[in-house]
């Protein structure tokens, strides 16, 4: 036993065969992760391999279902956020969650503000603020500045006092160069070599192989919420390696055959779209018939294209071209007008009333034109609803049942079938599958080839590299905000794609090992 | 895209549908139930301190009329209001707008145009501020709060400045008529109400105009993304809503026979009350006409009750206060608890669609 210690001693986080489900969906699935004091452990992963769940349960937002959470040799449950932090594990989102109106320092100790007798110490907060972030190197920054007035990385750097506020032993980052400009990515990674020489340790998070590659000492990959690799060295596994256990699904899906027939006139042309920040010089074609799939990380700007492209964004660069019409830039009515439906990211928040019954959601672009002189046609709507129920098979079928009641891969029939029934000619979906459980997938994958085979033009982004391979006719990659690379999906693999999505390492590596 | 699918499927769906007690509409029936049971009850509690007066039919009969026309020009208001709430907005000029809107119309120079220039003068004056109101939020991105207070605050300036801070006597006898008028024994004010609400309950379920409300106030990024002019809409909810206080206004002078800048107060809040404790959500999206017109008539009985039993005003607005909490307390325990208690204990069967374990 006191071997075991003696060798296990500096391990300060250990899972075992950690599982948690939602309903439809196993996110995690017997995840291992050893984490030593004063390491940075590298997390890597697709979209849905299970990273952000993983997260949530370090930081006590999810309980596991079954298996061990081993924190300073000790099994632990926290029964909350609160409990992992005062247990030591601090999460840094990629959504800061500081409160703007705030001080630094108020936004340091909330929750935990130096004081007696329910006073607090503004004084003693303020010097121990000044503290924290002269230990992160960062002493300029004022403690009584308004956190809203710091730019991201300040932002960040508040985070990161925090958590050493509360005396963290683990700080886990959730994509934490994401928000930064290049040059603010060293300052991150020398403020993070500073916490783990005072043996705090890290675990990582990014997409970037080469960020891994510099800060980071071990990985863990997990792929379909299981771990694929543990405790790969981080700066020797050879890149191929890496990219080859997060890819390959253990869960096959199902994609529809693509036809052999050539897509028909061009619907969309797009040219030198850009939007300062987002963006900039976007190309793209759509055709009739055509399946065209975006590949792209979170923050790629591909979804700020397709929102663009459908009006929701006015478009600073460049036209977009419908039909050989030129659309106005930031009219969505314009776009729908001329035959373009959006099935938008967020389902819940931007496409559905969930209150209200199936038809009104499935007519809500339709309904004036079942109107007569203004006054709506109520059993109109539904059997038309009816009919697109129908056809895309929705379940439960009785259009008056309220959206809220829908599974989230019905909802998003839901959305489709409200552009089936007008005289929509290009389908812009983003993200069609997000949380959708498996068996509906194949389901909607089958609805969106049908479509693409009735002459709609389809134009789709999906985190999931497999799912835009899969699905579309074509597919173009991006990368902060340019398109890298076009071309039939025939002539792409998910490891080529994978890899150009986060930052052509691959080919940098293959060069390397070739001339080393 | 044949029609002819129409009908026969729609009876189909209904045969398939959920049981009518479980429909949603079934929800503003029970609510608009109880709403009713208060007013028995007020009625019940009359009748035990009054056995002299709620004995005599005549009187009875006639007290009703007495409640009704109380809420005639409040009504009118809460219908526009309820338009407002149901689409996202908050309208709390609306007190402001029939005092500027009635003032406008007693002026000397108003009056020497007739009873038909009066009439326009207060229901033009109401459009016009109310799509001020609709311009600010709709395209000065102003909140709905903070624009309408802002039109509250100037609206009786304005009022108070055109009045010379005087009462202003209409002068026209066919206006000063309307509120003596009866037709088959109801009042023409009641009768105006009736109509408004009727008119209002056909703009919200029936038309294209009532769908876009709901959809806006559901959910306005939705609708924006389904092409719906979230924007126009809106500007327009907001002169609907004017044009119930143009309405209104000239009712209360009728009522008075004048006018002044201090006319109309608080009908902001007795409107947005009526609203709430009719069921209309204040986050948007959902709302009933009927439910608002049963909510104004609640509080215009309430007030008879303790005319009638001779009770002081301030207990009165304590009660209304108490049915405020206790209405919206009711729909938070109908919509929460007892649908867990019922789905706990299998008196509901599960929703089906809802996700399954797999």
């Amino acid at each position: 036993m006191s071997e075991q210690v003696a060798e296990t001693s500096d391990v300060v986080l250990r899972l075992s065969g950690v599982v948690k489900t939602f309903p439809g969906v196993r996110a995690l699935d017997g995840v291992e992760l050893e984490v030593r004091a004063g390491e940075v452990h590298c997390l890597l992963g697709q979209n849905g391999a299970g990273k952000s769940t993983l997260i949530k349960v370090l930081a006590g937002v999810h309980r596991p279902d079954a298996g061990r959470v081993e924190w300073l040799g000790e099994e632990v449950s926290f029964s909350g956020p609160q409990a992992a932090m005062k247990a030591g594990i601090a999460t840094i989102y990629q959504e800061l969650d500081l409160v703007d109106y705030l001080t630094v320092a108020e936004n340091i100790y909330l929750g935990h503000e130096p004081r007696s007798f329910g006073f607090v110490h503004k004084g003693q907060a303020a010097r121990q603020t000044g503290e924290l972030l002269g230990r992160l190197g960062h002493g300029e920054i004022p403690p009584q500045r308004l956190v809203k007035s710091l730019p991201a990385a300040g932002k960040q750097i508040v985070s990161m006092a925090r958590a050493l506020s509360h005396s963290a032993k683990l700080i886990i980052m959730d994509e934490p160069s994401a928000v930064l400009a290049h040059d603010e990515v060293g300052n991150l990674f020398r403020i993070i070599r500073e916490l783990t020489a005072q043996g705090i340790a890290v675990v990582y998070i990014s997409h970037r192989l080469e960020e891994i590659r510099e800060i980071g000492d071990r990985v863990t990959v997990l792929k379909d919420g299981r771990t694929s690799a543990v405790n790969l060295p981080a700066r020797s596994t050879p890149t191929r390696d890496l990219v080859s256990r997060m890819t390959g699904r253990s869960i096959e899906y199902v994609f529809p055959e693509r036809p052999n027939t050539a897509p028909g006139e061009r619907l969309l042309e797009v040219r030198g779209l850009g939007r300062s920040g987002e963006f900039t010089h976007v190309d793209l074609d759509v055709h009739a018939g055509e399946i065209v799939g975006i590949a792209g990380l979170v923050g790629s700007g591909r979804s700020e294209v397709l929102e663009t492209i459908f009006g929701a964004r006015q478009a600073e660069a460049g036209t977009v071209v419908m039909n050989g019409k030129a659309l106005p830039p930031g009219n969505v009515a314009a776009a729908v007008r001329a035959g373009i439906g959006m099935a938008p990211e967020e389902r819940k928040s931007q496409a559905l009333l969930l209150g209200e019954p199936i038809y009104r959601n499935m007519t809500l672009t339709t309904f004036p034109g079942y109107a007569t002189a203004g006054f709506t046609d109520a059993g109109k709507e539904q059997a038309e609803a009816m009919r697109v129920a129908d056809q895309l098979e929705l379940r439960p079928r009785d259009v008056r049942r309220a959206v809220r009641t829908l599974s989230g891969g019905n909802q998003q029939k839901v959305v489709v079938g409200r552009w089936l029934l007008g005289d929509t000619r290009l389908l812009i979906l983003d993200e069609p599958t997000r949380g959708v459980d498996v068996g509906a997938r194949a389901e909607l994958y089958q609805v969106i080839r049908d479509l693409a085979a009735s002459g709609v033009g389809v134009l789709l982004v999906s985190s999931e590299v497999p799912e835009v391979l899969g699905l579309s006719d074509r597919v173009l990659v991006m990368r902060e905000g340019r398109v890298v690379r076009s071309a039939p999906a025939t002539e792409l693999n998910e490891e080529d794609v994978l890899d150009l999505v986060m930052a052509g390492s691959l080919t940098a590596a293959t060069t390397e090992e070739v001339a080393a | 895209m044949s029609a002819e699918v129409g009908v026969k499927d729609g009876v189909a769906l209904n045969a398939a549908g959920p049981r009518w007690w479980k429909n949603e509409s079934a929800e503003g029936l029970w609510r608009n139930l109880g709403l009713v049971g208060v007013l028995l009850a007020l009625f019940a509690i009359g009748a035990v301190i009054r056995p002299d007066l709620y004995g005599n039919i005549d009187w009875v009969t006639n007290n009703m009329m007495v409640i009704l026309t109380q809420a005639a020009a409040i009504g009118v208001v809460t219908v526009g209001m309820t338009f407002v709430i149901i689409g996202g907005g908050i309208d709390l000029s609306v007190g402001a707008l029939i005092a500027l809107s009635g003032v406008w119309a007693t002026t000397v120079a108003t009056q020497s145009f007739g009873p038909a220039g009066m009439i326009f003068t207060a229901i033009a004056v109401g459009v016009g501020a109310g799509l001020v109101n609709g311009l600010l939020i709709a395209y000065g991105r102003l909140v709905p709060f903070i624009a309408t207070l802002a039109m509250l605050v100037a609206a009786r300036g304005l009022a108070a400045a055109i009045s010379g801070k005087q009462t202003q006597v209409s002068n026209d006898q066919f206006i000063n008529s309307l509120a003596k008028e009866r037709v088959l024994g109801v009042p023409l004010l009641v009768i105006i109400l009736l109509v408004v609400a009727g008119l209002g309950w056909v703009l919200l379920n029936r038309t294209t105009f009532g769908r876009r409300t709901i959809a806006i106030g559901g959910n306005a990024e939705a609708a924006r993304l389904a092409g719906i002019n979230v924007r126009g809409h809106t500007m327009l909810l907001y002169a609907l809503s004017g044009l119930c206080c143009g309405i209104a206004a000239i009712m209360l002078t009728s009522l008075a026979t004048s006018s002044q800048a201090a006319a109309a107060e608080l009908y902001e809040l007795d409107a947005i009350a009526a609203a709430i404790i009719g069921g209309t959500l204040l986050s948007g999206g959902r709302g009933t006409i009927v439910g608002s017109l049963f909510g104004v008539i609640v509080f215009s009985a309430i007030t008879n009750l303790f005319a009638i039993a001779n009770l002081p005003t301030e207990v009165q607005n304590m009660v209304k206060g108490a049915i405020i909490v206790v209405a919206v307390l009711i729909q938070q325990v109908r919509f929460s608890s007892v649908t867990q208690f019922a789905r706990r204990h299998g008196l509901s069967r599960p929703k089906a669609g809802t996700p399954q374990q797999t």
